[in-house]
């Protein structure tokens, strides 16, 4: 085995197209990985089948809806709540802390930002897919896009958008806690109260009035009615740009964080 | 391979680093040259990992400077990085990769072209005898197979400094042999290699220099046989089978009490031996004497872990899991046992 060239000769400089280059490279690594674990896939999206089910057929009669069928009114609850759910960032960055590759990365001359993006990038593949299986279970359930291909197409980019955003809280908490075990519950019991207290699967106007000043004001409830408003029709403007506006938000608070986290483990 | 750098190419100057209030590193002073290994020697805890991070960019020392190929590990660290494979104590493949896509992928991000990448991947898949698992999922693999991937993806860009973090640690003795064999097969191509390990057979076998680390600071360097003459040369080594036949081998061994090291405790006794077999014929003759039965006798060079003990009035194996030998190590003069059993 022969030694590699003069010193000087080596990239100094981590430049934008290496990074790009390292990107896509773990970008796929982590598509590989999701790819070996279909059964994990088909988990994560069994959960929100169920709700599906649950809520149209046994608790659905019982919610009144203004203006529109239940299974028109939750599946945007239901997409948004897939994407909060079925993210791994937070697991697999603290699996790869705990076992080792994460130091094999660190040894590399590679962009350290590149080991982040590229997870997220990869949760948001992984979305595109549980997204377009919950669609499909939802239509066999009654749901309907009442306001043409253009307007659904644009819900669907500004959930996988703000879930994009949301894998960089996800990346903060796996970094944070370090162990997978935790990694799990930490990202999911946060969540749980934001989906619930939404406008997710009842209307906002049925909650005590305390909690509807919570249930109107967070991030979810402007998700859920953009995405409402974008796939059966009624005003949306002022859902997306305050969407936009939280979207924007997480990552400018949470992509320097999780970059900072990461240079200090 | 350019050899226009001359002098060291791993270099550590007075490198501390403190956790908290407990202190890793309290001022190394390292150097290794190409082609040469070194091994850095020491039980658990001595702060051989701290160090090993440090030269391999994951951690940032408090004070002191390090520098790879001349270039300092923290101001130019993308560059040794471009420098280094690192193979850790934890074999770090992704499990849910292939054998070969494991190489490509770290190929790829050592900047390696993507055809590079691939021809380079499969060479090593040939030459650590992964040929047959290169396409199965890393999870699928033995302990040894992942060690041995592990191993290889840190020298798929031909690095001329490897830093290997106990390399051997928890692999069966052919496994362990085929490391080794590896190890000296990177010097005698030119690389610099770091490696870690608590096994003194291993330092033996494998380094050009040792450098014994102990609570955060290195208290002893050089080659083995310069480590060994520490300890004062060879010994004639007694091993009485009980306390009572210790006493007995004390009292018939009388004519050479002045050079007696007495260790009860072990039920151990050693005569300085300066001139090997006359000294243990002269034992064996006061034994035969007094017809005294021991249970071993013989003629010991010292080993590292005598050194050890020399050096810091304990063994180096602290650790209770033993070290285990993969075969007798060519270099190390082994014990050149007479067994009597009068």
């Amino acid at each position: 085995m022969t030694a590699a060239a003069d010193p000087a000769a080596i990239p100094a400089a981590i430049t934008p197209a290496s990074t790009v280059r390292d990107i896509a490279i773990i970008t796929r690594r982590n598509l590989w990985r999701i790819a070996r674990t279909p059964q994990l896939l088909v988990f994560t999206t069994i959960q929100p089948v169920l709700f599906v089910l649950l809520f149209v057929y046994v608790f659905g009669g019982a919610i009144r809806t203004p203006g529109m069928s239940y299974a028109d009114y939750l599946l945007p609850g239901i997409f948004v709540q897939t994407v909060l759910f079925g993210g791994t960032t937070a697991v697999a960055l603290a699996t790869d802390l705990a076992s080792g590759m994460d130091d094999r990365f660190r040894s590399l001359p590679m962009a350290r930002s590149a080991v982040l993006a590229g997870r997220t990038l990869a949760d948001t593949s992984r979305n595109i897919i549980t997204l377009a299986i919950v669609t499909a279970v939802g239509m066999l359930a009654g749901f309907r896009f009442h306001n043409g291909a253009a307007a659904a197409l644009a819900a669907m980019g500004l959930i996988l958008a703000f879930g994009y955003a949301f894998s960089w809280f996800s990346a903060v908490l796996g970094l944070t806690v370090k162990d997978p075990q935790t990694a799990q519950i930490a990202g999911f019991l946060p969540i749980f109260p934001f989906i619930f207290a939404s406008s997710a699967f009842v209307p906002v106007a049925s909650m005590p009035g305390w909690m509807q000043a919570f249930a109107k004001a967070q991030p979810v409830t402007v998700l859920v009615n953009a995405v409402r408003a974008l796939t059966q029709g009624g005003p949306v403007s002022h859902w997306l740009w305050q969407t936009a506006a939280w979207t924007a938000g997480f990552l400018a608070v949470f992509v320097p964080l999780a970059v900072s986290r990461y240079r200090k483990t | 391979m350019n050899d226009t750098t001359l002098g060291p190419v791993i270099e550590a100057w007075r490198i501390r680093k403190a956790f908290g209030p407990t202190q890793a590193l309290g001022g190394v002073d390292l150097a290794a040259e190409r082609g040469q290994v070194l091994a850095l020697l020491g039980p658990n805890g001595a702060g051989k990992t701290t160090l090993v991070r440090i030269l391999a960019t994951l951690l940032r020392q408090d004070s002191g400077q390090a520098r790879i190929a001349g270039l300092d590990t923290v101001t130019d660290a993308t560059r040794v990085r471009s420098l280094i494979g690192l193979s850790g104590q934890f074999a770090a493949v992704d499990d849910l990769l292939t054998g070969y896509q494991n190489l490509e992928m770290i190929g790829q991000l050592y900047r390696l072209s993507t055809a590079e990448a691939r021809s380079r991947a499969a060479d090593l898949i040939e030459r650590f005898g992964l040929t047959s698992a290169a396409g199965r999922l890393a999870r699928t693999y033995s302990g040894g197979m992942r060690r041995r991937l592990d191993l290889a993806a840190s020298l798929i860009a031909r690095p001329p400094v490897l830093i290997l973090d106990e390399p051997t640690t928890g692999l069966d003795p052919s496994t362990r042999l085929e490391v080794w064999n590896t190890v000296d097969a990177l010097a005698a191509g030119g690389a610099a290699v770091l490696l870690t390990t608590q096994y003194l057979e291993e330092a033996d076998r494998l380094a050009h220099r040792i450098a014994v680390l102990d609570h955060g600071l290195v208290i002893a360097t050089g080659t083995a046989s310069q480590l060994k003459d520490k300890t004062g040369g060879d010994l004639v080594e007694v091993r009485p089978g009980s306390a009572g036949e210790f006493d007995q081998v004390v009292a018939a061994l009388r004519p050479l009490a002045g050079r007696l090291a007495q260790d009860r405790e072990r039920l151990r006794i050693r005569i300085p031996a300066p001139d090997g077999a006359t000294t243990l014929r002269a034992v064996l003759g006061l034994l035969d004497h007094a017809g005294v039965a021991v249970h071993d006798i013989g003629v010991r060079r010292p080993s590292l872990d005598d050194v050890f003990l020399a050096l810091t009035g304990r063994g180096a194996t602290s650790d209770p899991t033993a070290p285990p030998t993969a075969a007798p190590p060519p270099r190390r003069a082994g014990r050149k046992a007479v067994r009597s059993r009068t």
